[in-house]
């Protein structure tokens, strides 16, 4: 996994709330085996128009945010299916964070599975970031994790993420290291219990 | 203090807590399927890892299969080679795999409680949200992503927070035709798509406690619809029952010693829940959808709600409907009855008991899919398999199907489909599809009429 330590950027507006993992990724996309070029279909059915030419009014088409490597988006991202391709779409747009007021779990476990930051932030910093980016599409916007701090020109905020978690994504650590280093307190338990 | 059923579950699987940091939790039982499972083996492959636990993992074909002339190669290259992908992983890991056609082959959700490999007191995952299903088992039941399925190959275990706990409890007594289905449309259109984000769920009351199985699948199966990971209800002999004699249940004296020990699991007097919500049963009428969430639902003959704000502008424009209309009469050209929420042999029963006799309208393509191939067979020696025939149902093979159209079974841009599934997503059927959620009578008695109809007043005429 990638290490993810500060980031730098612009960013694109997506203000809906609900965002699910479907929108993220459609399931006729899922049928790859490896996790390559999902990017490629990120908000597929949102991006494109039905005779499959780029929406030029979906933000992230927009190319005065070309480049933005920050997603802010409205409350409850990534409801819905488990499906980590969601994941793999947004990073593989180009996408390092995404910011929201509320997150859906799997998702959130998912995303920092992958380098992928998501920041939680309140209602309010969500509104005035959304507002701050709509009259600045250049505004430039500073990913702390080490701090735990975004922040804007005009307006700041500390967010949290599990320390463990910060620990993986500072180092690039993923769990499957970690799980395999406890290999005998594993085997302990399976010997010491008694049902199934 | 009294601990609750998830902690008691969640308790006696704690291998390990990290300081300042999650919990090592033990996974008894892991389901997996071609669609979230093969980037996990190729995690392993270029780690030159072996599955750790081969014997605990049960692994099924579902969300990329045909549900039809599935004896002959699938046409599509990706799927083919994605189904194939899961042969070879299990071959070669030493997986037991129920394939295409296999006489255990179906939804993972659906075909794992039937052969018993779901009990109480067990950890389970796989990597689909709607693993919550086997929940109603009392089993800490929870979906995950393929980084999390690659974990479980590697060590049987993952490294969680643990969840924080709610209890929804619903008393009194359901009026007639209103389904396990309706219950928890009806609990999710009051708490909303992410009330139970970071908790796990508890159902009780006796209306869960009154429930079969099926039913109790039905509830847990939607838990993660309001955001909760996983959903449970307290085993009791109901649940005993069902899972006596099953092909993968302890059999005899194992069987006396287990149901003991599934027996202190119900949550104590005297436990406390971080969040609690109570309903009652009466408020509860058949539901149906009306936008693109689970939680936008009302009842069958009221009124989608006049204003709301943008998220609920876009929904309605998405589903060409309008604030204050009534989903009554809306012509309806599609209906799907299956998937994991209700694709079991009780939800044909119901909604063969009201086709009975009748035919389907002219304008509507009604597709029924089972659950699984035992499903199937019930519904062939039941003598439903005829009634559905007779009523022009198209009756297919198992699957997940139309309910996220991943294979050729997909609702075409701008039609309504009044659907058994657990999702209304944008697109979720297929490209521009509107979906309706409804229970399996509700979907039946649509199917009949060609357009939504009030399923209380059409019984007692």
């Amino acid at each position: 996994m990638e290490k993810f330590i500060k980031l730098i950027s612009t960013a694109v507006p997506l203000p809906i709330e609900n965002i699910d993992t479907d929108q993220i990724i459609p399931a006729r996309f899922l049928k790859a085996t490896d996790k390559k070029g999902f990017g490629d279909n990120v908000f597929r059915d949102w991006r494109f128009t039905k005779d499959g030419t780029l929406d030029a009014s979906f933000p992230i088409n927009n190319p005065q945010y070309a480049g933005a490597q920050i997603l802010v988006a409205g409350d409850n991202f990534g409801c819905g299916s488990s499906r980590e391709h969601a994941a793999w779409a947004i990073v593989g747009y180009g996408f390092k964070v995404v910011i929201s007021s509320f997150f859906a779990d799997i998702f959130k476990g998912n995303a920092l599975n992958n380098g992928l930051l998501p920041i939680q932030v309140t209602p309010e910093f969500l509104k005035e970031l959304l507002a701050g980016i709509e009259a600045n599409p250049e505004l430039p916007i500073t990913v702390d994790l080490e701090k735990q701090v975004v922040d804007t020109a005009f307006e700041k905020a500390e967010f949290d993420i599990d320390p463990y978690k910060k620990v993986c994504m500072l180092n690039g650590y993923d769990d499957i290291d970690f799980l395999l280093s406890k290999k005998n307190e594993i085997e302990a338990f399976e010997k010491e219990r008694t049902i199934f | 203090m009294g601990k609750t059923l998830f902690d008691k579950v969640w308790d006696a699987h704690v291998i390990d807590t990290i300081d300042n940091g999650p919990q090592i939790l033990y996974i008894d039982k892991h389901l997996i399927h071609e669609v979230t499972s093969p980037q996990a083996f190729n995690e392993l492959e270029e780690r030159g890892i072996t599955v750790a636990r081969p014997d605990q993992i049960v692994a099924t074909a579902d969300h990329n299969t045909p549900t039809e002339n599935q004896h002959l190669p699938i046409k599509d290259e990706m799927s083919r080679n994605q189904l194939q992908q899961l042969t070879e992983n299990c071959n070669k890991h030493n997986i037991t795999l129920y394939g295409l056609g296999h006489e255990y082959n179906g939804i993972v959700h659906v075909m794992a409680p039937e052969l018993g490999i779901t009990q109480p007191g067990m950890t389970m995952v796989c990597g689909d949200s709607h693993t919550s299903t086997h929940g109603a088992f009392g089993t800490i039941a929870f979906g995950i992503g393929t980084s999390q399925v690659g974990q479980v190959f590697a060590s049987q275990s993952l490294l969680l927070n643990k969840p924080k706990s709610l209890r929804v409890s619903v008393h009194g007594k359901l009026a007639p035709h209103v389904s396990p289905k309706d219950v928890i449309l009806y609990i999710i259109s009051k708490l909303g798509t992410n009330a139970g984000t970071g908790y796990f769920c508890e159902y009780a009351g006796n209306v869960f406690e009154e429930m079969s199985m099926e039913g109790r699948m039905t509830v847990c199966n939607m838990s993660i619809e309001m955001g909760a990971r996983g959903g449970m209800i307290a085993p009791d002999q109901t649940t005993f029952d069902y899972i006596a004699g099953r092909k993968f249940a302890p059999q005899g004296d194992a069987f006396a010693k287990a149901v003991s020990y599934w027996k202190t699991l119900p949550t104590d007097q005297d436990a406390t829940f971080d969040k609690e919500y109570h309903f009652d049963a009466e408020d509860i009428a058949p539901m149906l959808t009306y936008g693109t969430n689970p939680g936008m639902g009302i009842k069958i003959n009221g009124n989608i709600p006049e204003k709301g704000d943008m998220t609920f502008e876009k929904a309605l424009e998405y589903m060409n409907f309008n604030g204050g209309d009534q989903l009554l009469d809306t012509p309806i050209n599609y209906v799907f009855i299956g998937s994991c929420t209700n694709s079991r042999i009780e939800d044909f029963r119901i909604a063969a008991a009201y086709v009975r006799g009748k035919h389907k309208a002219t304008n509507v393509n009604a597709w029924l899919v089972p659950g699984s191939q035992q499903v199937a067979k019930q519904l062939e020696e039941e003598g439903l398999k005829e009634v559905f025939e007779e009523a022009g149902f198209a009756l297919r093979q198992p699957g997940c199907s139309a309910c996220l159209a991943m294979n050729d079974d997909k609702i075409p841009a701008g039609e309504y489909c009044v659907s058994t599934s657990n999702r209304n997503f944008e697109g979720r059927q297929g490209q521009g599809a509107r979906t309706i959620l409804a229970s399996p009578l509700v979907a039946a008695a649509t199917a009949i009429a060609g357009k939504i109809v009030d399923v209380t007043k059409e019984i007692v005429a």
